[in-house]
């Protein structure tokens, strides 16, 4: 069996808006160009800044939004038409786990209702069956049996994320898209339910997009981090190898910035300047008008993402292939 | 800037036209005016020959083509009941009104936004609670009631005050209050929680952190931005200035133009019924149109989302 | 002794809001020119502990305790007295900075006021200031971004803007609540870069109150911990990080994921926060803690002298080491990179 499950080939996302019929529309390209591949029971990470493009990248990758250019492929087969029965057909493979646990549940029902309804909708399993799976699931979750009875206020922001990731896990999909799950928890929590999405992992073989602006626990728990800026991939590497060689100058800001504890404020590269607009994105290589060593052809021709090795991808002109990794020109 | 301002008067016309038509197809559909204007007893030749005369014998469309050109060409017809021009029938009744709406106006703001920002500003204390049940009582109660309960207490009762009749000013006074009861209230109502909403703010607090007073705190930083979502209420009061008085002048027979409405509709005198019908819709239209303005000039996050349009 | 007086000192300070207590007696000395860290999480008190002292809490907060402010208290200080010591003593900035500036009122109009405020300067020369502010806080072209709104700054813009409006009054402290969580990493690193420089230019002392153990010992000299309302470890940062003594400084170093380390599996601290009116007997934390004992259950440990400089509230506090962190590569690499 093939054991690529997601596929992803030059994905472009534009969006047009017009404020009314006598204004001029303006366009924005939110993903621009944008291939990956996720195995089976692998996890790949997406970081990047506000305006990065790595919420869009995860809702394409899911079908929930269609692709301007591009295609996505999903066990073999092209992802289908939005709102046919096929597409219907693989939302229960295929979830997404969001940030707000709050807004992704329905406050007026209980929290053994909602993780029972994908089962329904999907018509899996008799009554009496669904009643034991959603009990499993509380438990596979780290939640108590009794606490089906419950509604979403009267749970804490950890267990409300448990009953998110129960729900997105009631029908066994295959793929996983977490965007930014963690985020809104406290630390102590954050660990809880980063090691809750590990064991489900392991356990049932998922395959997870883990998208997060927190670089430490996508290299927890990501086997493969792709690097996003401005609606592009700059690098893409394994976990280990992006964090402890990052080769793109933008990867480097961005691995300098995270505080390391117990250590004062060191030499770390200190990036100038904002993420530029989508809407008016820089020429040539979008990161050089924040990049130190941005010469005239960065300037005027927009790099591609090559391989530097087997498994290092990036798309910096400065970075040779030809060149040990880790040096740059 | 250009291009928002040719949407918004492109979407008032249009507004005005569906306003204007929708009144026209609700009128012919509701009654005969043949009939009412000839009176029960009338011959049916005599009606006939009313129908053929005012074009109420054409098909429904042709009868709204003939209208609308007319209208195009600033003709908005004369009444069936004494072939008087319905626009200067119209026009003579519209100061009458004003003399009521216009006091009334200020004395809703004058009352309505003081109050709600001193209840805003004392939350919970027992001036709030007080002020939002008269807030309440305000404006759930409907003006007819409001109406007879003060002609019982300042007419009947105590007799200072008339009944009805426009001879004197003390003439308008209970209208005038009436009038103005219900708008005060929904006015403290919307000031008082645009104030709470902004009072809340981070904002506020950065100006208290750096050591401003709450006297200007509230001036200098609260009120600019609670006023954005009062200004829509008020805009709204400040398009019903002509024809806002239609159950008022009625309950106290002041010859505005609400109660011409009233009497017009009872006789099914078209002309003049579209024709207030038109100036209502255009006055809403026009005020609307200036709260959009006034928003960019009190918001400049919407400023700039209007340039760029 | 008697003649050392520190800059702040908070005691026994207190906080109920409608009768639930959320703040159970803190007790911090902040002195001249220092930078102390206030770590935790939501709801430990941590920035309400800087919104009473300044008095800045809604009114249905009750505060007991003292703040010392030289010879004044603040909790009994009169609200003319606050006014003179807000901005101008003692500064503050916020978590969201984009909505914590006026949206309607010009960024540069929103300086010149706490100028006006503190220095007495108006027209051309508090306009002057706001523009030599800006200047220092790194905000490019700042003679015309005066006159922009703060809708029309980023994220990262509005917070050097509201660090600008911090320091109009020469504030002996600022107290930076959660100042970079709302903002990117690559401009959390700016701002986290800007705050100590200008703390090291401006001399003052600095608060940083943040849930993120790394961002604080970035800047900070000394490190309170709080749990719950309370501070349960205080002491220099470098001890902090070599031995943490309480357990749950522990749990939260384990539980925070590295950068440096491998794809080890995390160490969570079990289950939740009590929530505030729920508190546990004894020791808040001890429902959670894997070494309490019945003592800590029963009774209060109070914030008491462990070692030298380090305080600990806890009756069981770990003494042997952290283990040590593999040495970080990737700064090997970085460094090597600074050099071509």
């Amino acid at each position: 069996m093939n054991s690529t499950l997601l596929a992803a080939e030059n994905l472009v996302k534009t969006y047009t808006s017009r404020r009314g019929p006598f204004s001029p529309a303006s366009t924005v390209r939110a993903v621009d160009g944008i291939s990956l591949s996720l195995a089976r029971a692998k996890t790949l990470g997406i970081v990047g800044e506000s305006g990065s493009g790595k919420s869009t990248t995860g809702r394409l990758v899911l079908g929930l939004e269609q692709p301007t250019a591009g295609k996505v492929s999903f066990d073999g087969t092209r992802m289908p038409r939005e709102k046919t029965a096929e597409w219907r057909g693989l939302r229960a493979r295929m979830q997404l786990v969001y940030q707000d646990p709050l807004a992704a549940l329905d406050r007026r029902l209980t929290i053994g209702v909602q993780i029972g309804e994908p089962l329904e909708i999907h018509a899996i399993g008799t009554g009496e069956e669904r009643k034991e799976r959603v009990i499993a699931l509380l438990k596979a979750v780290g939640l108590r049996a009794d606490q089906a009875d419950r509604y979403p206020h009267e749970l804490s922001g950890g267990q409300r994320q448990r009953v998110v990731i129960a729900r997105a896990i009631a029908c066994e999909p295959e793929l996983l898209v977490c965007d930014e799950p963690v985020s809104a928890l406290d630390v102590s929590i954050q660990a809880q339910v980063v090691n809750l999405l590990r064991d489900l992992q392991e356990e049932r073989g998922i395959a997870m997009i883990f998208i997060s602006h927190d670089l430490k626990v996508v290299r927890n728990i990501s086997d493969r981090v792709a690097v996003m800026y401005l609606g592009r991939i700059v690098e893409e590497a394994s976990s280990d190898e992006i964090f402890r060689e990052p080769l793109h100058p933008y990867t480097q800001a961005l691995v300098s910035s995270v505080p390391v504890p117990g250590t004062p404020l060191k030499q770390r590269i200190i990036l100038q300047g904002e993420p530029p607009n989508p809407a008016a994105r820089p020429t040539g290589c979008a990161f050089h008008p924040r990049c130190r060593h941005g010469n005239a052809r960065c300037r005027g021709e927009t790099p591609e993402l090559l391989p530097i090795d087997r498994d290092h991808s990036v798309a910096c002109h400065l970075v040779a292939s030809d060149a040990p990794a880790g040096r740059m020109m | 800037m250009f291009a928002f301002l040719l949407t918004r008067i492109f979407r008032a016309l249009l507004t005005i036209v569906l306003v204007v038509t929708f009144a026209f197809v609700v009128l012919r559909m509701s009654g005969d005016p043949a009939q009412i204007i000839m009176g029960p007893d009338a011959p049916p030749e005599a009606i006939a020959a009313f129908r053929k005369n005012w074009g109420l014998d054409d098909p429904i469309w042709l009868q709204y083509l003939h209208y609308f050109g007319a209208i195009l060409q600033g003709d908005l017809g004369i009444s069936m009941r004494d072939g008087q021009s319905a626009v200067e029938l119209v026009a003579e009744r519209i100061p009458a009104t004003l003399q009521l709406t216009i006091p009334a106006l200020i004395l809703k703001l004058a009352l309505g936004i003081p109050a709600g920002i001193y209840a805003a500003l004392h939350r919970n204390s027992l001036i709030d609670r007080m002020v939002m049940a008269g807030a309440i009582a305000g404006f759930t109660m409907p003006s007819f009631v409001l109406g007879l309960i003060l002609v019982l207490i300042f007419s009947v009762t105590l007799g200072w005050l008339p009944s009805g009749g426009q001879d004197s000013w003390t003439h308008a006074v209970l209208p005038i209050l009436t009038m103005s009861i219900g708008g005060a209230g929904i006015l403290a109502r919307f000031s008082r929680s645009a104030m709470i909403e902004v009072l809340g703010q981070p904002y506020i607090r950065t100006a208290s952190a750096k050591g401003v007073a709450w006297a200007r705190v509230v001036r200098g930083h609260a009120l600019p931005n609670a006023a954005i979502p009062v200004v829509t209420i008020v805009g709204f009061m400040v398009g019903s200035l002509v024809a806002g008085a239609v159950v008022v002048e009625s309950v106290f027979s002041w010859p505005g133009v609400g109660r011409l409405l009233v009497v017009s509709v009872a006789n099914r005198d078209l002309a003049i019924v579209q024709c207030i019908i038109l100036l209502i819709a255009a006055t809403m239209v026009v005020s609307n149109f200036v709260v959009d303005i006034l928003y960019g000039f009190l918001d400049p996050r919407l400023r700039s989302n209007q340039a760029k349009a | 002794m008697e003649d050392h007086m520190p800059l702040v000192d908070i005691r026994d300070l207190k906080v109920a809001f409608d009768g639930v207590q959320v703040l159970h007696g803190v007790d911090l000395t902040i002195e001249k020119g220092e930078a102390v860290g206030l770590v935790g999480e939501s709801g430990c008190g941590k920035s309400v502990t800087w919104l009473a002292a300044l008095g800045l809490l809604p009114k249905k907060a009750t505060i007991s305790g003292q703040v010392m402010l030289g010879r004044d208290d603040l909790v009994i200080a009169s609200q003319r007295q606050l006014e003179s010591v807000r901005g101008r003593r003692i500064a503050m900035i916020f978590q969201d900075p984009s909505s914590s500036l006026n949206p309607v009122i010009r960024v540069g109009r929103q300086i010149e006021e706490a100028i006006g405020l503190h220095r007495g300067l108006t027209g051309k020369a508090a306009r002057a200031e706001a523009k030599r502010l800006l200047e220092l806080v790194e905000i490019p072209d700042a003679g015309r971004r005066l006159d922009n709104y703060p809708h029309e700054f980023s994220g990262g813009q509005n917070q050097r803007a509201m660090i600008a409006m911090a320091l109009a009054g020469n504030p002996d402290i600022l107290i930076a609540d959660e100042p970079t969580t709302a903002l990117d990493a690559t401009i959390q690193a700016q701002i986290l870069d800007l705050l100590a420089r200008l703390r090291a230019e401006a001399g003052m002392a600095v608060v940083f109150i943040s849930h993120d153990l790394g961002a604080v010992s970035e800047i900070c000299e000394r490190v309170c911990v709080m749990y719950a309302g309370r501070i349960v470890e205080r002491c220099p940062t470098a001890a902090l990080f070599r031995s943490p003594r309480h357990p749950y400084t522990r749990g939260l170093f384990g539980a925070i994921p590295r950068l440096d380390a491998g794809r080890e599996r995390l160490k969570p601290v079990e289950g939740t926060v009590p929530e505030p009116g729920k508190m546990p007997r004894g020791c808040a934390f001890s429902p959670r803690c894997g070494r309490a004992t019945e003592k800590c259950r029963t009774s209060l440990p109070i914030l008491s002298r462990l070692e030298e400089d380090c305080d600990v509230a806890c009756f069981h506090p770990v003494l042997e080491d952290a283990p040590r962190h593999s040495s970080r590569k990737s700064a090997e690499a970085l460094s090597m990179l600074e050099l071509i």
